[in-house]
């Protein structure tokens, strides 16, 4: 009986580590597939069997794809947008949790339900009012209606306040006694407490910013204005034959995405964990 | 915000504010920062979305009031049917393999295995990658005679490439080949909200049922699949939600430019954004994001009731 049992679990523990093999196989095949493309020649790509490690691999095509698309201004153009948006959130949504989660006044609660029932809207659903918004305040066409659109999220508020809920009230009414401003006690206890909180919404809403599509479509239709998302999608349907150029660009707007992923990553799936279930 | 900073530093008794008065500045002076943006950026153009669907206007000629007249006529556009039935067999397609994958993906990341955080971090990378970039990846895999996908097919299966799916360049296999996408690129995510749902539950249930001699299906059956029902639930409504906002995977899948968007794979989304930025039917395209809207609300609304059931 127990020799079955114990026979039965080696069965077990193997088709585990077979299935997680193909699991495995699956999530990193294509960006194995990518990086071996964008060292190929055209001719190359698609040989088959696939020769993952090219024979001579083509550097060259790192070196063309900047010559090929201002890809260098992209990036720029969306680092930009990224780091301003991302520095937007953090401080108006922090600095507005405090005050929805430390202070009291009139209509607090109100406010708040107010800010939690966007949340839900698909930005989808308003996105053609705010266009036509934006366009008559002048705003279409420059990267201030990303950075607008972008930087105030009820999200942010959200995520900020759930955190600011689990400092003791105690710490802030210490602190108020010892004389400290409402603005210094945001600035020097609530701040340095909150650093998983702010990496969560840091990754965020970088990531977010970067890989964002639709917004930049609808509101940079200029060239210089674009950001590397939209640039990369011109790229492959201008140049849709040049694969190893393609999928070198393809490596290229991802790995900024991936740095900041790896470095805060910890962060990020403890964000998701705490903020996706209801707090 | 420079008066209450004033205000603060200054000695108190002499301010001819009310302390109660103050306190509610300091407060406001908090919250105006991100409120102000919101406001103007996201509540407004919300609201004005509800007006907008009433007129009639491209954005230069005079606005004209025409009642529901909008609504009547997407009562009758056979194309905007089209693509909210899209919409919403994609959203069949997507919801439960993903959920499926994403709790078994969670159950067995959960377990001490080899390398559990790199195969965490392996299948949720794709959720953060740009979507431009690994679609193009995945065009050229699914590409139908070069593709290493059909390759492989061939190879291990003898099928002639001809007679294999022709993928995202084919209408039968189109809608097939996002929902395959889609799961490739979003289930990470859902898989850490599972994660943090099964660290949530107290492992005395889990004992508590081996004691009782419960086999593992059992302690599946009996202790995890109720545990996890909010999650579950949580899980159901943000793919749901997600999947009627899609877009961005559709005309990045489709290799080229989107008017190869045929009649298989146009989306609510990419018919709101064509007939107002294409078209510049503005009046016509937020009666399309009302009805968006309104569903999006039906399934929230439907979220809550069920929170309050199983929650």
């Amino acid at each position: 009986m127990v020799g079955t049992d114990k026979r039965l679990k080696i069965v077990m523990v193997a088709f585990v580590y077979i299935l997680l093999f193909v699991i495995v196989l699956c999530m990193l095949v294509p960006y194995v597939w990518m990086i071996s493309a964008s060292l190929k020649l055209n001719k190359d790509v698609f040989s088959f069997p696939i020769q993952w490690i090219p024979a001579l691999p083509r550097w060259q095509n790192y070196v063309d794809i900047w010559n090929r698309i201002p890809l260098g201004l992209f990036i720029f153009n969306t680092a930009k947008l990224a780091i301003v948006v991302t520095f937007l959130q953090l401080l108006t949504s922090s600095f507005a949790a405090y005050a929805f989660s430390k202070l009291r006044f009139k209509g607090r609660n109100l406010l708040f339900l107010g800010y939690i029932a966007t949340i839900a809207i698909p930005w989808q659903a308003y996105m053609v009012p705010q266009f036509i918004m934006m366009r008559s305040l002048g705003l279409n066409n420059t990267h201030l209606a990303i950075i607008c659109l972008q930087a105030f999220s009820a999200f942010g508020v959200f995520l900020m306040r759930q955190f600011y809920q689990g400092i003791p009230d105690e710490l802030c009414e210490a602190a108020r006694i010892d004389g400290l401003s409402e603005y210094g006690i945001w600035a020097r206890i609530m701040v340095p407490l909150s650093k998983p909180a702010l990496s969560t919404l840091t990754i965020f809403t970088f990531v977010s910013t970067w890989n964002d599509f639709l917004g930049p479509m609808i509101y940079l239709t200029k060239t210089p204005l674009k950001t590397i998302q939209i640039g990369l999608r011109m790229f492959i349907s201008q140049y849709s034959a040049e694969y190893g150029l393609i999928m070198a660009a393809s490596v290229v707007s991802i790995i900024p995405v991936l740095i900041v992923f790896l470095g805060l990553q910890k962060y990020f799936v403890q964000g998701i964990a705490s903020s996706g279930i209801k707090g | 915000m420079q008066n209450e900073t004033r205000l603060e530093a200054g000695k108190p008794e002499k301010v001819f504010l009310s302390k109660g008065v103050r306190e509610h500045l300091v407060a406001y002076s908090f919250i105006a920062p991100n409120f102000i943006g919101f406001a103007v950026f996201t509540l407004l153009p919300m609201f004005f979305a509800f007006v907008l669907a009433f007129v009639k206007w491209d954005g230069a000629n005079p606005m004209a009031f025409i009642g529901i007249n909008n609504f009547t006529r997407l009562i009758h556009d056979t194309t905007f049917h089209k693509a909210l039935w899209n919409t919403v067999v994609y959203t069949v397609g997507v919801v439960p393999v993903t959920m499926i994958c994403a709790l078994g993906l969670a159950i067995l990341l959960n377990q001490k295995i080899f390398a559990r955080n790199f195969l965490r971090t392996v299948v949720f990378f794709p959720y953060v990658a740009s979507l431009v970039a690994v679609a193009a990846v995945w065009n050229f895999i699914f590409s139908p005679t070069l593709g290493p996908l059909n390759n492989i097919l061939h190879a291990i299966t003898g099928v002639p490439i001809e007679e294999l799916p022709r993928w995202a360049a084919d209408k039968d296999w189109a809608m097939f080949t996002v929902v395959l996408f889609t799961v490739w690129k979003s289930m990470g995510y859902y898989m850490v909200i599972y994660l943090a749902g099964l660290q949530g539950i107290n492992p005395e249930l889990y004992e508590a049922a081996q004691l009782d001699g419960a086999n593992a299906w059992r302690r599946f059956r009996n202790v995890t699949v109720p545990q996890l029902a909010p999650t579950t639930f949580f899980v159901l409504m943000i793919l749901v939600i997600n999947s009627f906002k899609v877009y961005d995977i559709f005309i990045n899948l489709f290799a080229g430019a989107d008017n190869q968007l045929n009649d298989s794979t146009r989306v609510m989304v990419y018919q709101i954004y064509n007939t107002a930025f294409r078209s510049l039917d503005y009046g016509y395209a937020s009666a399309m994001a009302i009805v968006l809207f309104l569903l999006v609300l039906g399934i929230t609304i439907v979220q809550f009731n069920g929170e309050k059931k199983y929650g």
